[in-house]
């Protein structure tokens, strides 16, 4: 990151980047230095002494079978959610990249769902889903089908795996269709002298050539699945019934805000801490590889 | 090649924006709905045209049964804390990218790494300890806390100083030759050559701001700064009894159209900017 043209002087310089900086310091640096402190330690009830305990609030963490199972739940909703949000954008994106007539219009009514928040697409599929009011959930329960995603914890899981890759398919589909526009056209042409069409060329040609876009787009929707999704589960479903949609997210808001367990819920947010770094260094990994070649 | 009707793409197409159009439709056919028959169970795919008023009334009253305050205040809030998020991290970020890129100052590239970490600690990561933080700084309740803590952008900066970093050497000298001091620089020079990046951002920004759940949950509890999307969701989860369905379905309608119009009107530079930016 080296220019040979530069200003002289130092102070504007700081000045320019402070602010940026301090919004860091004071919201980012800070809450999670803290967050990392009060994991390894421990409060009495009072909140009078506080001491070392090492890393018993790990220990305890991983031996609740909650905590157990809020991982599990959070593996499935992170590992269907990004498949479903990615494999239809994909669809999506290789018909919306032939040359049809109105093509832009499709492309306009494929794109805005980027706008709604994901809360409120949760709560879009109650009217959809809900099984007293909801369009299809009634329809659902009168064709014999015991459906109510309030009582039963896998059919919750489902809904909420739908409405958090329905929102997720617009941002995917940009990107599959910038990645499908960029494969050179003599590409594809030679591939259909050779005799390569339908399915064999998209699945020799196409697919191999969209893997960059894949894998960066399969880091982003499981960043997204695990983060971005609280505001859908909280509408849905508040993580229940019972457990069942309890992601790692929903539990540490659960364990840190309402039931006030500050030890649990900073082990907790270490956790996650690692989650995000690890993913966050396999995307940066694989995007500097990708401007050097 | 000759050209057939190529009708799997049409049957695709359709049947994706059919996914997505067909929620927002029955929402926006069950605002003109009477509630009752809402709540037996009648909702139907066919609007109501003779109600349409409900969207007017609920933005200018919203739900009075509740206290909660009216549809177009929340609006305003969402507005004014999208708005302030999508200009305030373009422009921290066009400020640290420029000082990073073209200066030399102490501690240069350990600025740059604290900006870039914030990637690796979203709220969800720190959510106790950032609200004992915004309690000490009495930022709890207020707007500046919904927005100033958001402001914070590693994504942005690097993108800036993706660009800054490929506009040529001879460019810059050129612009030196001129007499042209660093702050005229930044003004008459970068900022006009990264307009694009500028407007892309702003979308996806504005969309961000916009959308934002957990934050506002967790440092406003005061009825007077809900968000739209917190005021629905509250409704949602205290009031399936209490709001009439049909008010709820109007606000959800409601609260998606200003980002939708803002991503629609822009989209040919969102689209270019999704791709660039990266997140």
């Amino acid at each position: 990151m080296e220019r040979r043209t530069i200003f002289g002087g130092w102070l504007l310089p700081v000045a320019l980047v402070l602010p940026q900086l301090l919004v860091t310091i004071f919201f980012f640096l800070l809450p999670a230095a803290r967050a990392i402190y009060s994991s390894f330690t421990e409060t009495d009830a009072f909140g009078l002494h506080t001491r070392f305990v090492g890393l018993d609030n790990f220990v305890s963490l991983f031996s609740d079978s909650g905590y157990r199972d809020s991982f599990v739940t959070t593996a499935i909703f992170c590992a269907l959610v990004t498949f479903l949000a990615l494999a239809l954008a994909l669809l999506l994106a290789v018909f919306a990249d032939h040359e049809i007539r109105g093509r832009s219009i499709y492309r306009v009514l494929l794109i805005w769902p980027y706008a709604v928040a994901p809360a409120v697409s949760a709560v879009l599929w109650v009217f959809v889903m809900h099984p007293q009011v909801g369009l299809i959930g009634r329809w659902l329960n009168q064709i014999g089908i015991n459906w109510d995603y309030t009582l039963n914890g896998s059919q919750a899981l489902g809904l909420v795996i739908v409405a958090g890759a329905w929102t997720q398919v617009s941002y995917n589909f940009v990107f599959f269709l910038a990645g499908l526009q960029s494969i050179p056209a003599s590409v594809i042409e030679a591939a259909w002298m050779d005799g390569a069409r339908g399915l064999r060329r998209f699945r020799t040609i196409i697919l191999p050539l969209l893997m960059p876009t894949t894998f960066f787009l399969l880091i982003v929707n499981l960043v997204y699945a695990a983060f971005e999704t609280f505001g859908t589960i909280m509408a849905l479903t508040h993580g229940g019934p019972g457990q069942a949609t309890e992601t790692l997210v929903v539990k540490v808001y659960r364990d840190g805000v309402i039931n006030l367990d500050l030890a649990g819920s900073s082990a907790q947010s270490a956790v996650l801490m690692i989650i995000v770094i690890g993913l966050t260094a396999l995307q940066f990994r694989f995007l500097d590889r990708r401007t050097l070649s | 090649m000759r050209r057939r009707f190529d009708w799997p793409a049409y049957l695709i197409l359709s049947l994706g924006v059919v996914l997505f159009v067909f929620p927002v439709w029955l929402v926006f056919a069950g605002a003109t709905q009477d509630p009752g028959a809402i709540n037996r169970g009648d909702l139907s795919l066919m609007p109501d045209f003779a109600h349409l008023g409900i969207f007017l009334s609920v933005l200018l009253h919203g739900d009075s049964s509740h206290g909660a305050e009216p549809v177009w205040h929340m609006m305003m809030i969402s507005a004014a804390m999208a708005l302030v998020i999508a200009v305030g991290k373009i422009v921290i970020s066009v400020l640290s990218a420029y000082a990073v890129v073209f200066f030399r100052f102490p501690f240069r590239m350990l600025a740059f790494w604290t900006i870039f970490i914030t990637l690796m600690l979203p709220v969800e990561v720190r959510i106790i300890p950032t609200y004992a933080v915004m309690a000490d700084f009495h930022l709890i309740n207020t707007f500046a806390g919904l927005t100033v803590p958001l402001l914070a952008s590693a994504t942005a900066t690097l993108l800036f100083r993706q660009v800054y970093l490929a506009i040529p050497d001879e460019l810059v000298e050129s612009a030196r030759m001129d007499g042209a001091g660093p702050i005229r620089f930044l003004f008459d020079m970068l900022i006009p050559v990264s307009g694009a990046n500028i407007a892309a951002l702003f979308v996806i920004l504005f969309v961000f701001g916009w959308n934002q759940y957990l934050w506002p949950l967790l440092v406003a509890t005061d009825s007077r700064l809900d968000t739209i999307v917190i005021g629905i969701v509250q409704l949602m989860n205290e009031g399936f009894t209490l709001t009439p369905w049909n008010t709820m379905m109007a606000m959800a309608v409601l609260s998606i159209l200003p980002p939708i119009v803002v991503v629609v009107a822009m989209q040919r530079w969102f689209v270019k900017g999704l791709t660039e930016v990266e997140k």
